[in-house]
């Protein structure tokens, strides 16, 4: 190797630390600006239709696809999910509680498997009218998730309002999700 | 009163510190020997500020002074106080002195041990470790204050989130600190090094002791983490690739790398300036995985307090300290020229693959890590990275280095032929046969693969020790006597690896776990892995600074009852808090895992019960890990520096 090839080689980790540190730095800039928030991200989706797509149902459940939801009854969740995830679980009660107050949600589960899905939802509860497995993956790309959980607002005319990442808790059903409800049912 | 004097000793330990860097760093070049001497002292007197510091805090945490806000938002006064001294690390501020404590405690170790090195190579050495710690003693003492005081003082204080308060996780973090910021030593040495243009055996001598001692906390405390989660978090999951999980296996991975290349060092003087960027590159690991988790970049379930603004002084430091070293590094590092030369197969192409290999898993991990927010940043899209990126990406590159690792001791250095090694390995390679055969045999190649992966390990590291001691080819007894005097670098490095093995023998028993969910009124029972379990009562029992509801379940098998287990609910009042305190009954080989997850309205127990094959061999494995990592640090050369030449004969006689 040439001296001056060893040169530029022994300067590439320092090429690739300065990238990654100039990529943080805005990144953290961002964040302090609330320009980014890792937790919650403006979605492509919001004020379109979901991509098409054909789940099939698992752990006893039914799938569904784009068509059946694209003119709900009533305003729905769509919950994505995955057994493997922690915070899923923690926001498990919570889904339990806007299942019981009457919102139907619907869940997929993320590059999942049944038998680990079943010992989820046998102990944190299954809120899921209807629950699909995306277990490629391809589903979640089209959507533009951005990590389990995720939980994506319906109206009726079947068009995203409302994406949060993340799991959802008291205050953001509070201030977020019950106006949404109200406006759109 | 105390508080004032910790945070005054906080003061003065900055000034101490950056004294340190400077005095440490030029004064070699003045060639004064007041400077060379003069960096211990400092080292010695800027760790004894400090440690009185965190004295002081410890001190208040104990007597539960509600006047500093840290110890009021984070302990009560019905916190037992195992956990009123252990939550002091608990929390961002205190964690932060904690850390700084453990880096000065480092330079000390430099200054006391450190008598074998050339004096301007130790004065360095501190130097780079004065200004690191300076700069993280100046972000404690200005933007991160463990001792602010609060008035008017609350009662009884916010109390400590009950899911921390375990054994497991209180001893958790200062062993994984210790693990993180020991590489500072080899990070220093790299640097001083470089300054001093001079990479040689002696190099590689020197740096792995300290290398090797952060191996083992390390391990030992990504070991903790992961059985304190498998135990309070009560889903019998062991790791969930999380980036705090993730950023401590980082460093673990290019440390791995490091202990086996600084061999190569020290033994063949090839590799050097590749050995010097691993001490880097695990330095730098460590300290981004610390703070830039805790920024609230990556979207992690460990909650730290997210503090952007605390995030920018801290990627400042971070670009300072990693920028710098690798500038030095490019500018210096092109000189360091190998003197040895090897061929294709020898131990140490062996000990090349297992960096390649070791690397790539860095870089996979290290990429689906940070994946999300930088594609958020380049691209602007959202995408996540889960599990089974990692568990795809992981284990097919893990696969290599367990084969590679039966074979790589057994190799000779310089020029090795594999035939023979092939030979004596006959034994490893039939039991990891039998073992796959066995298993795939009933369907279960996963587990198959891994099982016979971590019987090949054991068995050649076993072989190895074997073949040194001559096993059942001279007679028992000068057998044991040889391996007594075997070197105790090759009885820790075959430790390590049969550490290695069992973890992976762990981690491919656990796939065959069962599980099962089930709802038992008292008297009921159920059926799993062969074992009924009965819940015989479900009743109240007082606890420190919480109730709880117990349930007793029964386990039999055919020869009738054998085992009770108490799972047990707790409510924590000051916080409004439940957790589930997991029963596990183990024999060594197999768990029984009970939860008590809820207790229904109709009388009656949701119960989680899991049987776990080889469950606790995964903690088991980074245990000998890190034990043989200790071991080998007894070695006598590295005690006394011992020459070279005493290693050689010791090899030629094996």
């Amino acid at each position: 190797m040439s001296p001056l090839r060893r040169r530029l080689l022994f300067g590439v980790p320092l090429v690739l630390a300065v990238a990654g540190g100039e990529g943080f730095y805005v990144l953290l800039r961002r964040m302090r600006n609330n320009e980014y928030d890792p937790h919650a991200l403006p979605s492509p989706l919001i004020g379109k239709r979901p991509p098409a797509f054909s789940l099939p149902g698992i752990a006893g459940m039914r799938g569904f696809a784009n068509t059946d939801i694209a003119a709900p009854p009533r305003p729905m969740l769509v919950n994505w999910f995955a057994s493997w995830c922690m915070p899923c679980a923690e926001e498990a009660p919570l889904l339990g509680q806007l299942a019981a107050g009457g919102l139907s949600i619907w869940g997929i589960a993320y590059e999942d498997d049944a038998k680990s899905l079943q010992a989820f939802l046998a102990q944190n509860g299954n809120p899921y009218q209807r629950l699909a497995s995306d277990a490629s993956g391809t589903t979640a790309i089209n959507w533009g998730v951005y990590g389990v959980p995720e939980t994506y607002f319906i109206d009726k005319s079947g068009i995203v309002r409302w994406r949060y990442a993340g799991a959802l808790t008291p205050e953001i059903v509070k201030s977020t999700l019950n106006p949404l409800l109200e406006r759109y049912s | 009163m105390i508080p004032e004097l910790g945070h005054f000793a906080l003061a003065c330990a900055v000034a101490l510190a950056f004294a340190q860097g400077v005095v440490g760093i030029f004064g070699p070049s003045l060639r004064d020997a007041r400077a060379l001497y003069a960096a211990p002292l400092l080292a010695c007197s800027h760790f004894a500020a400090l440690a009185g510091s965190f004295l002081a805090l410890v001190w208040a945490g104990v007597v539960s002074d509600f006047t500093v806000e840290n110890i009021a938002d984070f302990s009560s006064s019905a916190t037992p106080l195992l956990y009123r001294i252990t939550g002091i690390w608990g929390n961002h501020d205190g964690s932060m002195l904690l850390w700084c404590v453990i880096l000065s405690l480092c330079g000390l170790a430099v200054a006391l041990f450190g008598g074998n090195l050339p004096a301007s190579l130790r004065a360095r050495v501190l130097g780079v470790l004065g200004l690191i710690s300076g700069g993280f003693l100046l972000f404690t003492l200005t933007v991160s204050n463990p001792f602010t005081r609060l008035w008017p003082p609350p009662l009884h204080g916010a109390g400590m989130n009950p899911i921390l308060q375990d054994p497991g996780l209180a001893f958790h973090p200062p062993v994984l600190y210790t693990g993180y910021v020991g590489f500072s030593v080899a990070f220093a040495f790299a640097i001083a090094a470089l300054i001093e243009g001079r990479v040689d055996a002696a190099f590689g001598r020197w740096v792995r002791p300290w290398a090797l001692v952060s191996w083992c906390f390390l391990t030992g405390g990504i070991a903790l983490g992961s059985w304190w989660s498998y135990y309070t978090l009560g889903w019998g999951g062991y790791w969930f690739w999380d980036p705090v999980e993730n950023a401590a296996l980082l460093p673990w991975l290019t440390g791995t790398a490091l202990l086996h290349c600084s061999i190569v060092v020290e033994k063949r003087e090839a590799l050097k300036a590749w050995t010097v960027l691993l001490a880097i590159a695990t330095f730098s690991l460590s300290l981004s995985g610390t703070f830039l988790v805790r920024s609230g970049i990556l979207n992690s379930v460990h909650s730290f307090a997210e503090a952007p603004n605390q995030g920018l002084f801290i990627l400042a430091l971070l670009a300072i300290t990693i920028g710098g070293s690798l500038l030095l590094f490019a500018i210096r590092a092109p000189v360091l020229a190998a003197s040895g030369i090897y061929a294709p197969i020898s131990r140490e192409s062996a000990l090349v693959l297992n960096n390649v290999f070791l690397c790539a898993i860095t870089a996979v991990v290290f990429t689906g890590t940070l994946y999300p927010p930088f594609a958020n940043l380049l691209f602007g899209v959202q995408l996540s990275v889960g599990a089974p990126f990692f568990n795809q990406t992981v284990l097919p590159l893990a696969a290599p280095i367990i084969i590679a690792m039966g074979f790589g001791p057994l190799l000779a250095w310089k020029r090795a032929d594999f035939a023979p090694v092939l030979q004596r390995l006959y034994l490893a390679g039939g039991v990891a046969a039998v073992v796959f055969l066995v298993m795939a045999a009933n369907r279960h190649i996963i587990a198959a693969l891994g099982l016979a992966g971590g019987a090949w390990v054991v068995m050649a590291a076993l072989t190895d020790l074997a073949q040194r001691t001559r096993l059942f080819r001279v007679p028992l007894g000068q057998s044991a006597a040889r391996f007594f005097t075997l070197p105790r670098a090759s009885i820790g490095a075959a430790l390590g690896h049969i550490g290695f093995g069992v973890t992976v023998l762990g981690i491919a028993g656990m796939t065959l776990a069962v599980q099962s969910v089930v709802v038992l009124q008292p008297g009921q029972s159920t059926k799993l892995g062969g074992y009924v379990w009965t819940l015989q009562d479900i009743h109240s029992a007082p606890g420190p600074n919480y109730t709880q509801r117990v349930a007793d379940i029964t386990v039999a098998d055919k020869s009738g009852v054998f085992l009770r287990l108490h799972p047990s609910r707790r409510f924590f009042a000051a916080q409004g808090t439940i957790t589930n305190d997991a029963a596990i009954h183990t024999n060594g080989f197999n768990d029984l895992y009970a939860v008590f997850a809820s207790e229904l309205p109709g009388g009656g127990a949701e119960l989680r019960l899991n049987e776990q094959p080889m469950a606790p061999e995964i903690w088991i494995g980074g245990l000998i890990m890190a034990l043989g990592g200790f071991f080998s640090l007894s070695d006598r050369r590295l005690r006394v520096g011992a020459p070279a030449r005493k290693r050689v004969a010791a090899a030629v006689a094996s």
